[in-house]
């Protein structure tokens, strides 16, 4: 499965698709990169006058770029287009270290702590381009396939 | 390993993710653990993990779907001990 085909299995749209390029995947981890559009909806209202990209969005791009598309390959014997797995977000835990504002360009390397019975379980960081950590933490979900 | 024993130990391992903390005072043979102790469907695969290393057992896919409640868990617990 090539990156490309991972990127586009992934359950998701704009406004609410954030990872633009996967880099490396392996049964590991996963590496992706995504650059936040300074007309990107958030920025409306986080904050007033002071666009700053919220803390949830970084997270979820995390869980995008680290977990799902890892999920996704973890499961490529069995992934069609027309058979998606179920997803879940399951529990997270994430310190922020630095501010990413509009325009920024992000990127996100998983290490797989394990795949066990559905769950899949990581460690996520972000760099921001100076390859400065801006969050870093633990991610789960389930992913499973019905079939 | 007695009974007690037993339970005094997945006491222990249960405790991080019970969300309950009357479930976890009450804990007995009873106690399920998604009812009772209020543990997140997913972290019981945490529980299972750590089930796994404190008794350096393996548990497949089906013992894992029975693990429901701390008499299921020790019923499997004492099987695969017994299998080693």
């Amino acid at each position: 499965m090539t990156t490309k085909e991972i990127l586009n299995l992934l359950p998701y749209s704009p406004p609410f698709l954030f990872a633009d390029e996967l880099h490396e995947i392996t049964e590991n981890g996963a590496k992706g990169s995504y650059t936040y559009k300074p007309d990107e909806y958030f920025y409306q209202g986080h904050f007033k006058d002071f666009p700053v990209t919220p803390g949830v969005i970084l997270t979820e791009t995390m869980a995008q770029i680290g977990v799902v598309c890892l999920g996704v390959y973890l499961l490529k014997d069995k992934i069609t287009a027309s058979e998606m797995p179920e997803i879940a977000f399951t529990s997270v835990e994430v310190d922020f270290l630095a501010p990413v504002f509009p325009g920024e360009k992000v990127t996100v390397t998983s290490q797989k702590q394990y795949f066990r019975f559905n769950k899949l379980k990581c460690e996520v960081e972000m760099r921001n381009s100076v390859d400065k950590i801006v969050c870093s933490g633990t991610i789960s979900g389930v992913i499973k396939y019905n079939k | 390993m007695n009974k007690e024993e037993l339970i005094a130990s997945l006491k222990e391992i249960v405790k991080p993710y019970v969300k309950d903390p009357e479930g976890l005072k009450n804990l007995d043979e009873n106690s399920d653990f998604i009812k009772d102790l209020k543990i997140n469907s997913a972290n019981l695969v945490d529980v299972i993990l750590d089930i796994e290393s404190a008794f350096d057992i393996i548990i497949d896919n089906e013992s894992m779907e029975k693990m429901l409640t701390v008499k299921a868990a020790m019923e499997i617990i004492t099987t695969k001990l017994s299998e080693k």
